[in-house]
């Protein structure tokens, strides 16, 4: 389907300018973390456990050191002049959350398979990973605990010391639930399970580690640069002034890259304990065995409706699996989803009870949605069995109790405020693209062939734009940290632009959307203003990309900054032309006189009279340039409307995606060429959970998926080509009206995926459905349902 | 023991010392300082490591660079013209948006060539059973696809 565009009314926001980033990209000239070199280079080797839980009797490093090129072996004990552990940021007040000492290389005892226990330090990238084969590790066996309802249920513990392995306990919710569930006439209740997944940017993690001027530089694969050097002057005692983190080139991060990782630590001590540089490159197998997982809870869910649909109540029991140490963000993850657990819905009562439960796996923490698609996953697939409950449409239902547009801002039952929303319009436009009632015909028609096709609903809404700091800060939600952003606008001399964001992209193409915003308010060609990120050594403190938060509040804080420079311009203008400020005008790329076209300046002819202050207002500072600071008053919620048709081979249970269809609302689009190709890498990253991905452990917690042969990342044979279209309702949080894109397509697709499947096979029996849905999973549920 | 060898790369000879074991895509990427062929697994899985070997794609990280010896090889920095005018693979990954982080990129683009070369009008099922051994985890692959056909289109003659 061809997407619907207004014609954009500026020179360059609102459209799909090719991106500045690709030039370098696709001629092979980029510089990623391990494209880098440094003289005198360290190669790093890391010895990971094993084991999923045991005690370390010994490590014994001789064969290691023997091996030529291996250069040092330090282990855990080396590393005891760590100040702290690595990091866990939220205290939410109230809620004891139980947190062991996490240390970038093992203490005593292995927690997981991938758990660090050692470093190889080498001249040779060849010769490190033969003298990590060489480290002999003596283990005492300790029982493991894979399951996290067995883990809850009395299983083994994972960590001794604390007596216990539940993790936590955290509630959100409002309305009264009892009533709720009173007045119901059907409840459906379902135990959903989402399961554990990879993020799996291709450019897998990679540090490099300097400290031979007595300051540290490390060039990290990072979407946090400025938490890493915070965590990195905590932990290794160098104070922040003299620490650099640079994220260079960032080949994806999807999450897996919002952390602060042991390697970091490990190779920014190894580099101050040596003297020499250290380099430490990810692989694939340690990316499954030790970047953290996302996903991986289990839900208790109870929605109940009237019988004409109206629903009443809404409850998730959650059971999230932390695996075996709490990362930076790791019980944060789930009480995300309890934000969004209404969905797009009119529902009077809603309650989401977390549970946060220790395993000995890998931690989880955020991948793309993180907590998002798990919440909406369990609404959009409990809808459609309340639907198929009721004898009602699914589509139908979901019109009777979508929050109406007049609603916003809407205030949910659980207290958060949705800022703007149209659901009507985001489902109609959908089903404008997509003939429903033809659709079901040929559907029937097909059933009597043996051929099994299905369509699948997703109506959405999800929360980004992190976030408004008093909500979500140390008094608030329990986060600590503030979650503005930053930037800082300098006009050269002669008129060049150049931008430093706090943002930290990886991808996304801020250098060119950013851009396209700044030219607009600067009467400049985006050409022109360079937009320099990633880099703790240049602009101000920034809280990095992760959460869809750059648009609607990296970008935002720009676009503030630039009107700074809007203001200092016109006053500029106005006395040298003698004019009032507020006559001052952009036109046609000139800040020129109202009413007096003839007469006006360029940005470099302004910019060239601040830096030669000949001539400037009484009192004015000379110079060209702005800081701003934004911390958003709200979160923002963008939405949509999702539709995946399957057909299901009844023989073999193979599932074949032969149209996915999204219409999604982020507002006004700055570049919407690239809002395209974000929800695209959504949705095929939940088509991806839904049928092929995932992380298994076996009881023994060896990981069984441990490379790309066996973590099935879709290809290009496996999706189809997309169907999108947008709707555009502004945000009033922010001066541009956007909302962010970056994870809606994940969030929305996998309800639709496994709303599609058992709608297909529904004539066979099969009414509910897990994910993954594998051929093996569905073939086996059909046998069941026949059975 | 090492061994000496000879290569042509973009078009240049180049001799090289080697461990027997080292992989082509370390030659290229840390003897030559050709780091646009990238390692994006351990099992050949996901292809950001294809450059072509004698006129043919292969995954640089599963062939030794002794079996390089005496063969031409093209990486992604060998393909745009000499005047640097891009390829017309790389200005349809351009104009469709055919990437976002770019790290499989040049992997992607080296197979796409190597399909055209094979198969000058493919249909998107060819183009995407073509990209198979390419993972992208950005794009959903649905831009890669149009600039292949896209390239396919205005391109009479593919290099």
């Amino acid at each position: 389907m061809s997407t619907t565009e207004v014609p954009p009314a500026a020179p360059h926001v609102g459209r799909s300018l090719k991106r500045k980033e690709d030039p370098r990209l696709i001629t092979g000239r980029a510089s990623y973390v391990d494209d880098l070199t440094v003289p005198g280079l360290l190669h790093a080797a890391i010895v990971r456990s094993s084991e999923a839980h045991a005690r370390i009797v010994s490590v014994d490093t001789s064969a290691a050191l023997a091996h030529p090129g291996v250069v040092a072996v330090f282990t855990g004990e080396d590393m005891a002049d760590l100040l702290s552990p690595l990091p866990m940021a939220w205290v939410p007040p109230g809620v004891e959350v139980n947190n062991p000492e996490h240390w970038p290389l093992a203490r005593g005892e292995v927690n997981h398979v991938g758990d660090a226990v050692a470093v190889v330090l080498g001249d040779d990238r060849y010769a490190v990973i033969d003298g990590a084969e060489g480290v002999v590790v003596e283990y005492e066996s300790l029982p493991v605990v894979t399951d996290p309802e067995a883990a809850l249920a009395g299983g083994p513990l994972v960590h001794e010391s604390l007596a216990t392995n539940k993790v936590h306990e955290w509630s959100l919710g409002g309305g009264d639930l009892e009533a709720g569930f009173a007045a119901a006439d059907v409840i459906v209740e379902r135990r959903i399970v989402n399961h554990r997944t990879s993020g799996s940017p291709i450019e897998p993690r990679g540090v490099i580690a300097d400290y031979r001027t007595g300051s540290l530089t490390l060039h990290s694969s990072t979407q946090v640069p400025h938490f890493v050097r915070l965590f990195l002057a905590l932990m290794l005692g160098i104070s922040e002034e003299r620490i650099r983190v640079v994220a260079p080139e960032v080949g994806g991060g999807f999450g897996a890259k919002l952390q602060i990782y042991a390697e970091e630590v490990i190779a920014a001590w190894a580099a101050r304990k040596t003297g020499r540089p250290v380099k430490w490159i990810e692989t694939r197998t340690e990316h499954m065995a030790a970047s953290h997982h996302g996903r991986d809870q289990i839900a208790y869910v109870r929605l109940g409706a009237k019988s004409d649909g109206t629903l009443t109540a809404l409850h998730a029991r959650i059971i999230a699996d932390f695996g075996a140490y709490l990362m930076l963000l790791t019980p944060v993850i789930p009480s995300l989803g309890a934000f969004v657990m209404g969905g797009v819905y009119k529902i009077p009562a809603v309650q989401t009870d977390i549970t946060g439960v220790f395993t000995n796996k890998v931690s989880t923490d955020a991948i793309r949605g993180a907590g998002r698609p798990e919440a909406t996953h369990m609404v959009e697939v409990c809808m459609d069995q309340l639907a198929s409950e009721l004898q009602i449409d699914p589509v139908e239902l979901r019109r009777r109790n979508f929050i109406p547009k007049e609603d916003f801002p809407a205030t949910t039952a659980f207290g958060i405020v949705y800022d703007s929303g149209d659901y009507h319009a985001a489902l109609d436009k959908l089903l404008d693209h997509f003939d429903l009632d033809g659709f079901r015909a040929e559907q029937t028609e097909l059933r009597q062939r043996g051929i099994y096709r299905g369509v699948g609903f997703s109506t959405y809404t999800e929360i980004c734009g992190l976030a408004p700091s008093r909500v979500t800060g140390p008094s608030g939600f329990g986060l600590q940290t503030g979650l503005w952003e930053s930037a800082m606008v300098r006009v050269t001399v002669t008129g060049a632009v150049i931008v430093y964001t706090g943002s930290s992209p990886h991808g996304q193409g801020h250098e060119t959307t950013m851009a396209q915003v700044v030219a607009d308010r600067l009467g400049v060609d985006p050409q022109q203003v360079e937009i320099l990120h990633g880099d703790t050594g240049t602009g101000p403190m920034g809280l990095g990309t992760y959460g869809s938060r750059t648009t609607a509040v990296g970008t935002e804080s720009i676009a503030r900054a630039t009107e700074k420079i809007v203001d200092k311009a016109r006053r500029i203008v106005a006395h040298q032309l003698e004019a009032a400020p507020d006559d001052v005008e952009l036109i046609d790329g000139r800040f020129a006189v109202r009413g007096s076209p003839g007469k006006g300046m360029t940005l470099a002819e302004v910019s060239g009279a601040a830096h030669i202050p000949d001539n400037l207002p009484e009192g004015m500072e000379p110079g060209l340039e702005a800081t701003n600071f934004y911390d958003p008053e709200n979160f923002v919620f963008p939405f949509g409307a999702h539709a995946c048709i399957v057909e299901v081979d009844a023989d073999t249970g193979k599932v074949e995606v032969i149209r996915y269809l999204a219409v999604d609302d982020c507002g006004p689009a700055i570049n919407p060429m690239l809002i395209d190709g974000q929800i695209h890498g959504g949705i095929a990253h939940a088509i991806g959970q839904a049928l092929y991905e995932q992380i298994h452990y076996n009881d023994e917690g060896q990981l069984t998926t441990g490379t790309f042969l066996d973590y099935c990342l879709p290809t290009a044979a496996e999706l189809p080509t997309f169907e999108t279209d947008r709707t555009v309702t502004p945000s009033p949080v922010n001066s541009l009206g956007v909302k962010g894109i970056g994870e809606a397509g994940t969030i929305a697709g996998t309800p639709a995926v496994l709303n599609a499947v058992v709608d297909a096979l529904r004539p066979l029996g099969v009414t509910f459905l897990n994910m993954p849905l594998g051929s093996m999973a569905v073939w086996n549920a059909i046998q069941e349902a026949s059975a | 023991m090492d061994v000496s060898m000879q290569v042509r790369v973009n078009g240049e000879s180049r001799e090289a010392t080697v461990p027997p074991r080292l992989l082509l895509v370390h030659l290229l990427r840390e003897q030559f300082g050709l780091t646009g062929a990238h390692v994006g697994c351990d099992t050949s899985s996901c292809g950001a490591c294809t450059v072509h070997l004698d006129g043919r794609a292969v995954k640089s990280c599963t062939i030794l660079a002794v079996q390089a010896d005496g063969a031409e090889v093209t990486t992604i920095e060998g393909l745009a013209a000499a005047d640097g005018e891009l390829h017309p693979m790389q200005q349809a990954f351009w104009e469709n948006h055919g990437l976002q982080c770019g790290y499989c990129t040049p992997g992607m683009i080296m197979a796409a060539t190597d399909l055209l070369a094979r198969n000058p009008h493919p249909s998107e099922d060819e183009v995407r059973h073509a990209l198979e051994g390419n993972l992208c985890r950005c794009t959903g692959y649905h831009n890669i696809v149009k600039a292949v056909l896209d390239c396919a289109e205005k391109t009479e003659v593919p290099a």
